[in-house]
């Protein structure tokens, strides 16, 4: 299982083994990582699951489609060139050690 | 320590829980629930599992883990039969009863029945519980004619259902259009010509009389005007009743709900009442609402104060809901006033724009259809408590973020925008 890090605006880490085919969002959910609301339950209707994949692993993500590319010009913390929307982030063997930020705040 | 007792084991009451420990509350906290499962959101019920496209377990709120490591003692399988405001306890079905220095009622809603002869034949089905949509999913795909009675949200997102597995429901609506209580003229128009476009056969105006059957099951529905429909499965969506009978049999101020203060007491200042079940003052109006948002919400301001916080703030969130129906995404924000303007923006022939709408010229109410943008910029502008003109509304080319982020002007110059 591919392992994803959560780091939070403090700087604390938080690593979560995720079953491929999972939304990044949901693992955090099921993890209980902090900063991670994701009010619609991944449907795509409430930017509260925005992440910053890590720069160094940007190029690993498919970028957003339309959709989330509208969803994140509206995001409540400012939106970064790797900001994305994580329950639209699938996660796979490809995504192992992969690390995301996760934003100051989501309302 | 401080014990708080949470009746019902949904949105709201998890809430709770998960807000009283996010703020570090050292408080014993105890959620009963009267359903089996782990607690789970419900809005996917009508929706992805109805299509067979998530389980129970994928819809777990939290994992069952979470439960233990945040100290929650959650008691599932379990009713509260009784509390006992004299003694400060609850009265479970088989277990000792349990004291409590506050109690916090949050046992949510459950459907109307449909008040016709044959309401209860077999093949009538309601949905509110996972094995409720099992069993409607089950039935959907053996089904001949199916019969939806309500052309609210939940009926719509069954009908929807229907259409993707390959049957053409017929809904019938007393109303003249659909989400009629909910929804302005201009959207309720949009979803019902998408709907007909599927193959719903939409019946505005018309009621349900009788359910007939043969042998104990459903196999016509009567209409108010004398048709008769064969159906071989009946699904009632015409909105729910606040469980609300604990409250009752305590003697706490009911009216179709529990009432409860702008900080969401009940009459006793030891018990609260918050989501599906909860009667709130909104604008003036006792008001109940159905959605996650506000089970969600106000689960988070009754833990801020049962942590401390004694500013004695009144609850009050925007309101704001969302349904799939197929391809069709609605989100709703705000609370619509009955004669409100509409204004469209964005056009409804790309299937995604907004209505903005408006009461004596303030914003009350943003409806979006496939353009999630919109409905987040309509949260910003109600919570901030800005209104932009209706011009500015209509012109896509006005930056309504930028309008919802500036500072408020001083009253007089957001009266001139609103007037203009
Ligand atoms: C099919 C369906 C689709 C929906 N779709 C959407 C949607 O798309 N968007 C949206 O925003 N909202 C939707 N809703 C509404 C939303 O699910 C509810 O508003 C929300 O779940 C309310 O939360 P609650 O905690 O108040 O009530 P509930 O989630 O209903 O929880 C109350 C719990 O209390 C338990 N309980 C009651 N009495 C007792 C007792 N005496 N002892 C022990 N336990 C008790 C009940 O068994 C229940 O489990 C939908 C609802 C349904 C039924
Ligand atoms: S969870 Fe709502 S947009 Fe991702």
């Amino acid at each position: 299982m591919p392992m994803i890090a959560f780091v939070q605006p403090d700087g604390s880490r938080r690593e979560v083994q995720a079953p491929v085919g999972t939304s990044v969002m949901k693992n955090a959910v099921l993890n209980d990582v902090p900063g991670i609301v994701a009010e619609c339950g991944g449907s795509l209707m409430c930017a509260t699951c925005h992440v910053y994949v890590d720069p160094a692993d940007a190029h690993r993500v498919p970028p957003p489609d339309e959709d989330e590319d509208e969803m994140l010009e509206v995001a409540a913390a400012e939106r970064r060139e790797t900001s994305r929307l994580s329950c639209q982030l699938t996660v796979d063997d490809g995504l192992e050690g992969m690390t995301v930020h996760v934003p100051e705040g989501q309302a | 320590m401080t014990r708080i007792v949470v009746v019902g084991a949904g949105q709201a009451g998890i809430g709770v829980a998960e807000a009283l420990r996010t703020t570090g509350s050292s408080a014993e906290i105890t959620v009963i629930g009267g359903e089996e499962h782990l607690p789970y959101e419900r809005p996917p019920l009508s929706k992805e599992m109805l299509l067979g496209k998530a389980t129970v377990d994928d819809l777990r709120l939290r994992s069952a883990d979470w439960y233990r490591t945040h100290a929650v003692d959650l008691r599932l399988s379990t009713w509260v039969e009784r509390i006992d405001r004299q003694g400060r306890t609850v009265v479970l079905a088989d277990q000792a009863p349990l004291g409590y220095d506050h109690l916090v009622l949050a046992t949510g809603s459950r459907p109307r029945r449909l008040p016709v002869p044959g309401a209860d034949l077999d093949g009538v089905l309601n949905l509110a519980t996972p094995s409720d949509s099992l069993e409607l999913r089950h039935r959907l795909s053996r089904a001949g004619s199916v019969v939806v009675v309500g052309a609210g949200f939940i009926g719509l997102e069954v009908a929807a259902a229907a259409t993707t597995m390959g049957l053409r429901p017929v809904v019938v609506e007393l109303a003249d259009r659909v989400l009629a209580r909910v929804a302005g003229p201009v959207l309720s128009d949009h979803v019902a010509a998408r709907h007909a476009d599927r193959g719903v056969d939409l019946r505005l105006g018309t009621g349900v009389v009788e359910l007939r059957g043969a042998d104990g099951r459903v196999t016509h529905v009567v209409l108010s005007t004398g048709e008769v429909l064969p159906a071989d499965l009946v699904v009632v969506g015409v909105g729910s009743v606040p469980s609300d009978g604990l409250a009752v049999d305590a003697g706490l101020d009911c009216a179709d709900g529990v009432l409860v203060d702008p900080t969401l007491r009940t009459s006793d200042p030891a018990v609260s009442a918050i989501g599906d079940c909860a009667r709130f003052p909104l604008g003036g109006q006792p008001t109940r609402l159905e959605s996650v948002q506000n089970a969600a919400d106000q689960a988070r301001h009754v833990a801020a104060r049962l942590s401390g916080d004694d500013s004695g703030a009144p609850y009050r969130e925007v309101a704001w809901f969302w349904s799939t129906q197929s391809d069709l995404k609605l989100q709703m924000v705000g609370v619509p006033g009955a004669q409100d303007e509409e204004v469209v923006r964005g056009d409804p022939a790309t299937g995604r724009f907004s209505v903005f709408r408006y009461s004596g010229g303030v914003l009350t109410c943003v409806e979006s259809v496939n353009h999630a943008p919109g409905h987040l910029l309509g949260r910003r502008l109600l919570a901030a408590g800005r209104s932009p003109s209706r011009e500015q509304a209509a012109d896509p080319g006005f930056d309504l973020k930028a309008f919802a982020a500036a500072p408020a002007p001083v009253a007089r110059a957001q009266q001139s925008a609103v007037t203009s």
